[in-house]
């Protein structure tokens, strides 16, 4: 979450679920909570008790909606110019959180000269390279402050070093107290989102502005020192080409308003599903090593570790222990093979040169670079964007390993994809060996989950898988050493990298013991195998291992795995399980005080410097040096915490503030600008000559075609969600019996005035195109879905179910056929929630649409 | 005092519920449709998943694909959407969209487990019995399969079963009432829709709740269950109360529902009246020969 973390330093929500429950406003966007959070929304449930004002903000009416005070429909994609003008009006009303800001931001900082903003450019920022479609940063630097290389544009933000992600300011910071230089950051966001107006939202979202301004008096009056609003997004945000600065805008907005590190407030980050938290803090991604450590990556020296470690310790700021991270991760990795004299064997750890994230990788597979894929708990014949294009990929592999519960799509493609089916590909032709695994259910295996709130709660074994079905955790280990036998004696590199890795968990019949893993990331001395109490103990000279730096902590000393703990309460219930880090449950909560350590209120203390014990306490552990008192003044040229004042609650950061600009990091600019999605009805009424992201990675090819802005063949805007009843790409939910009679088919929910003109009842079919593919489904009528004024013109907006697949129970098309693959700069996420679309009456069979004729021509040009 | 309260006063929130009788509170006001109950019942009482709407797959009736209780849903989430008229608050509020948006009502509903069953007395074959708890449960290895129940429930809860031909509905989750345990709806329920508790808790719990809704502007707020809507005719109260947001009959609930058998007695009378009427015409006809 790249968008948190450029802002206040890492990339996770920054409060608690229970904690929404002591909001007195909370407003839900880029997320359908209740529906997709049921049993986290019971907090939200519990404020609106208590008298909180809960306010929905989406295209469709959804059972989240149905729970809220104020419904707000807005056209989807168009996020950034609402929250853009909530902004404008803090500003311009001086709604901010004046000593917040002055004390906890980076309001006062001098800009260099060379920075020209969006206004000044015609929706560019200043350093944009038009032939490799980037940013190169320098113009964005502070004041005074150092330059670096550009950033190759192969890497995302992941995969850049904290030198260049939280910046160097190893030089004195050029201030304006007054905030009135007219390059300080204040002045230079305010200019920025002068011209979002509630006009603009009325044309540009479609909210009229009464309601636009009912949320921002809304927002505004239950912010400050006595009030809290909290915010809560899910991938509704982050499925966007500017989704990182969606919820980077979301940030912004929030540091304004005080609400960051208080309760009540905050920007809570709802996962899409179970312990995909914990798949990114010990990452299934690419760019990024546990804790969030970068991999290293040839688009900056990298041939060393001094190298690599200059990448990514961070002079000033937290990341200045990253040495110790790394040591330590090295260790954890290769044990006694990784000593001082050989850089701790960091030359076995891969180098990456370029975007290997998901959606490349479908087209590396497409066009042979891959050969094979182990598919677990993923289901891309589905879930993937433009999954005829997905499957197309798979059927161009040697093999496929899928270990699920059931066959899924992804296992099924070769004989019962739709493609198949109508006989357009012959199940003969593929040549794809397809390896079906049985996996293990969550009852019948140990291990933990690390949920939205970075919360790590272990879970026993309750019954034996059945047959042959095996955890996760059995599946890598006896995978590892069959590996390391076939590899024994090889002196290759490759050998060597399989040989070293210390592979040393004691296991029962294959089983591995998960708790032998654990104490293996909570990181131990190497001398005398004893835990280390916390990451404060890792040193970066090998005497420490630590497969996981921000989880260090969670199993302090022998049977005390936190993780088990299940004492709540109804604050901060540090007694329930293990909240990375240090079981903070409330991130940046220094800034829950004033700046001289007292509680802005009463009613909203949380921590707080207690002056006769001389250290920080209060309902949460402190995110702060416990004993650096709130005056503490850094003296010149301090590097690491010391270089932070007392009044610095963003600790990751090099400067200790709340980014309002973000100099260093954002791949699309320091500040969040109204971009229309990639394919859109309208233009930009802001930037006419730039109306879309002019970052967005694009994969324009026959195959994976965009259409243009206001392509009459496509007139409507088309969104894919989720339902209640079933669970992401259906391999959880489809087959099972109870679940698939909930929602027993795919449908697609049109407005009744959109229904009327295609001439379509209530559960007649329709198709639904884009030049990607074409699916048929049974329309849904309902003014849940309302249409909306757009630039004065009738707008429909088309919602697609993407659980659906030609397995299991509960069938449907798949909604992926008809979505691109398209990539957000930083994130490297695609825009599966808002592109366009044809819609018609009748089934697939009844009529020709523009994919049908297309993709047959464009099959036949490509391979 | 607002309309609903003053208009019936005398029956409003009582409930002939027996001391010690124990049932559902379901709060629709909190009710956010995720159908947990639908599935926690179905899993823990192991019935058979319909094949929603009979096979047909998508009913179109907004997210409900069940239907209707049943002898295999023994509870059953109703969604009804609403479009709030053009002459509405302008600015919306809890429950009160503004003009042209929409409202989405959810309710799960179950068998109310009447103080005075129909179903119970209807049934000849004495299956249907009345708890320790005070709740009503049908034993399936007495039930003959008359059918006698099914019309006789004013709410319709009760059904044959196209397996085992005999009728079956909502047990209270009398196996886990026996071994100390909440019903599974209410322990699967994420936001407290749906409450388990003796009558005699629940009852002020309701009565309060809706008082606290009517003064945040739901002003159609109302218990369903009591002597005056719901618990009527006979039925002297239910042991599974509602909280409504709206008129019982917006949920497919019948405002007044009545016990038949309470119809026997007039029709006993209306029957000899017109034997009697017959035999006198009969008697008057024989005379004028």
């Amino acid at each position: 979450m790249p968008g948190l973390g450029a802002r206040l330093g890492r990339g996770g929500a920054t409060t608690f679920l229970q904690d929404l429950a002591h909001s007195d406003c909370i407003v839900i966007m880029g997320a359908n909570m209740a529906e997709n959070h049921p049993v986290g929304f019971r907090f939200v449930v519990q404020a609106r008790e208590r008298g909180a004002t809960i306010i929905h903000v989406d295209p469709r009416f959804t059972r989240t909606s149905a729970l809220s005070d104020v419904h707000v429909p807005l056209r989807a994609g168009s996020d950034i110019a609402f929250l853009g003008a909530l902004i404008n009006h803090v500003l311009t009303h001086d709604l901010w959180f004046d000593e917040y800001v002055r004390h906890y931001t980076n309001a006062s900082t001098i800009v260099g000269e060379d920075f020209r903003d969006t206004e000044d450019l015609a929706g560019l920022f200043s350093g944009y390279l038009p032939g490799e479609r980037r940013y190169e940063f320098n113009t964005w630097r502070y004041a005074g402050q150092a330059t670096d290389p550009a950033p190759s544009g192969d890497t995302n933000q992941d995969s850049q070093g904290y030198q260049q992600r939280v910046g160097r300011t190893h030089r004195p910071l050029q201030v304006d107290p007054t905030l009135q230089h007219p390059n300080c950051v204040f002045q230079i966001v305010k200019r920025h989102f002068a011209r979002y107006t509630p006009e603009l939202v009325e044309e540009t979202c479609g909210v009229p502005r009464e309601l636009f301004l009912r949320v921002a008096d809304a927002i505004t009056r239950n912010s400050g020192p006595e009030r809290t609003t909290a915010f809560a997004y899910a991938v509704a945000w982050t499925q966007h080409t500017t989704g990182t600065q969606m919820i980077s805008c979301c940030a912004l907005l929030q540091l304004l308003l005080g609400n960051i590190g208080r309760p009540g407030g905050g920007i809570m980050a709802l996962r899409g599903h179970a312990t995909i938290q914990g798949s990114t803090d010990i990452p299934t991604l690419y760019n990024l090593l546990p804790g969030y450590l970068p991999m290293p990556n040839t688009a900056q020296p990298c041939a060393t570790l001094a190298d690599h470690l200059r990448q990514v310790t961070a002079p000033t700021g937290w990341w200045h222990h990253a040495p110790a991270y790394m040591v330590s991760l090295l260790k954890a990795y290769y044990g006694h093979e990784a000593r001082p004299e050989n850089d701790f064997a960091y030359d076995l750890v891969p180098k990456i040169g370029g975007d290997y994230s998901f959606q490349p990788m479908l087209l590396m597979m497409q066009e042979g670079a891959m050969q094979g894929l182990f598919c677990m708990g993923q289901n891309p014949a589905v879930g993937g964007q433009n999954a005829r294009l997905a499957r197309r990929a798979l059927a161009n592999l040697d093999w496929l390993v899928v270990r699920d519960l059931f066959e899924t799509e992804t296992a099924a493609f070769w004989h019962d994809a739709p493609e198949v089916r109508n006989g357009e590909v012959s199940a003969k032709e593929i040549k794809t060996e397809v390896f079906l695994l049985p996996a293990a259910v969550t009852p019948e295996k140990e291990g933990s989950y690390t949920n939205t709130q970075r919360l790590v709660q272990w879970h026993d074994k309750a019954v034996d898988p059945p047959g042959d079905a095996r955890s996760e955790a059995w599946f890598i280990h006896n995978l590892a050493q069959r590996v390391k036998t076939l590899y024994a004696g090889d002196r290759s590199a490759r050998g060597r990298q399989i040989q070293s890795l210390a592979w040393e968990y004691r296991d029962d019949e294959g089983e591995p013991d998960l708790e032998t893993v654990l104490k293996e990331i909570n990181g131990y001395n190497v001398g005398d195998a004893r835990l280390v109490p916390d990451y404060t103990a890792l040193k970066d000279d090998g005497s420490t291992a630590c497969g996981c730096w921000i989880y260090s902590g969670i199993m302090p000393e022998e049977g005390r795995n936190l993780a088990r703990n299940r004492n709540g309460d109804e604050r901060a219930a540090l007694g329930w399980g293990f909240a990375w880090p240090a079981n903070r449950r409330m991130l940046y909560n220094r800034a829950s005080a004033r700046p001289d350590g007292s509680p802005w209120s009463e009613r909203k203390a949380w921590v707080w410097w207690d002056p006769e014990q001389g250290r920080w306490t209060g309902h949460d552990s402190p995110d702060f040096p416990v004993s650096k008192p709130p005056d503490f003044q850094p003296l010149p040229g301090a590097d690491g915490m010391d270089a932070h004042g007392g009044d610095a609650p963003f600790i990751m950061m090099a400067d200790g503030k709340g980014q309002l600009y973000a100099a260093t990091g954002l791949r699309d600019g320091p500040l969040p600008t109204h971009y229309e999605p990639w394919e859109t009805p309208v233009g930009n009424r802001l930037y006419p000559d730039q109306p879309r992201s002019p970052s967005a990675k694009l994969h324009d090819r026959p195959t994976n075609r965009y259409h243009a802005i206001a392509d009459p063949r496509f007139p409507h805007v088309i969104t894919t969600y989720r339902l209640t009843e079933h669970h992401t790409a259906g391999a959880m939910s489809r087959f099972v019996p109870w679940l698939a009679e909930l929602q027993p088919e795919g449908f697609v929910e049109i407005d009744p005035s959109l229904a009327r003109s295609l001439g379509a009842d209530n559960r007649d079919w329709v198709t639904v195109s884009t030049l990607r593919g074409a699916i048929e489904a049974r329309a849904l009528v309902t003014d849940r879905i309302p249409p909306l004024m757009i630039h004065g013109e009738r707008l429909h907006q088309v919602g697609v179910p993407w659980h659906y697949g030609y397995t299991g129970l509960a069938q449907g098309d798949v909604a992926n056929d008809l979505s691109a693959l398209i990539e957000d700069p930083n994130s490297l996420i695609h825009e599966a929630k808002a592109f366009t679309c044809a819609i018609r009456k009748g089934r697939l069979s009844e009529g020709s649409d523009e994919s049908t004729s297309e993709a047959a021509a464009s099959s036949e040009n490509e391979t | 005092m607002n309309e609903t309260l003053s208009l019936g006063a005398t029956t409003a929130d009582k409930t002939g519920a027996r001391p010690g009788a124990v049932g559902f509170l379901t709060d629709a006001s909190l009710c956010i449709g995720c159908k947990a109950c639908e599935v926690a019942c179905k899993q823990w009482n192991q019935l058979p998943a319909d094949g929603s709407n009979g096979g047909q797959g998508l009913t179109g009736f907004s997210y409900d694909n069940t239907g209707d209780l049943g002898a295999t849903t023994w509870r059953h989430v109703a969604f009804v959407e609403r479009t709030a008229p053009a002459s509405s608050d302008p600015l919306g509020g809890l429950l009160a969209p503004a003009p042209g948006q929409t409202a989405w009502l959810m309710l799960s509903d179950v068998c109310k487990h009447c103080v005075n069953a129909p179903c119970l007395d209807a049934c000849p074959t004495g299956a249907i019995i009345r708890t320790r708890f005070d709740t009503v449960v049908i034993q399936d290895d007495v039930c003959n399969g008359c059918g006698y129940c099914v019309p006789a429930c004013p709410f319709g809860v009760p059904q044959l079963s196209g397996g085992d031909h005999t009728a079956h509905k909502c047990t209270l989750c009398y196996d886990r009432l026996v071994d100390g345990l909440e019903p599974a709806c209410a322990k699967a329920c994420p936001t407290d829709s749906i409450q388990f508790g003796p009558i005699e808790e629940l009852m002020p719990r309701a009565v309060k709740r809706v008082a606290d809704l009517q003064s945040r502007g739901v002003r159609q707020a109302q218990i369903y269950g009591d002597l005056r809507s719901g618990g009527t005719g006979g039925i002297d109260g239910l042991n599974a109360l509602f909280v409504l947001t709206a008129e019982p009959e917006t949920y497919n609930l019948p405002a007044s529902p009545q016990r038949p058998s309470d119809k026997t007695l007039p029709a006993f009378v209306t029957t000899a009246a017109a034997a009697l009427g017959l035999v006198l015409a009969a008697v008057g006809a024989l005379r004028r020969r």
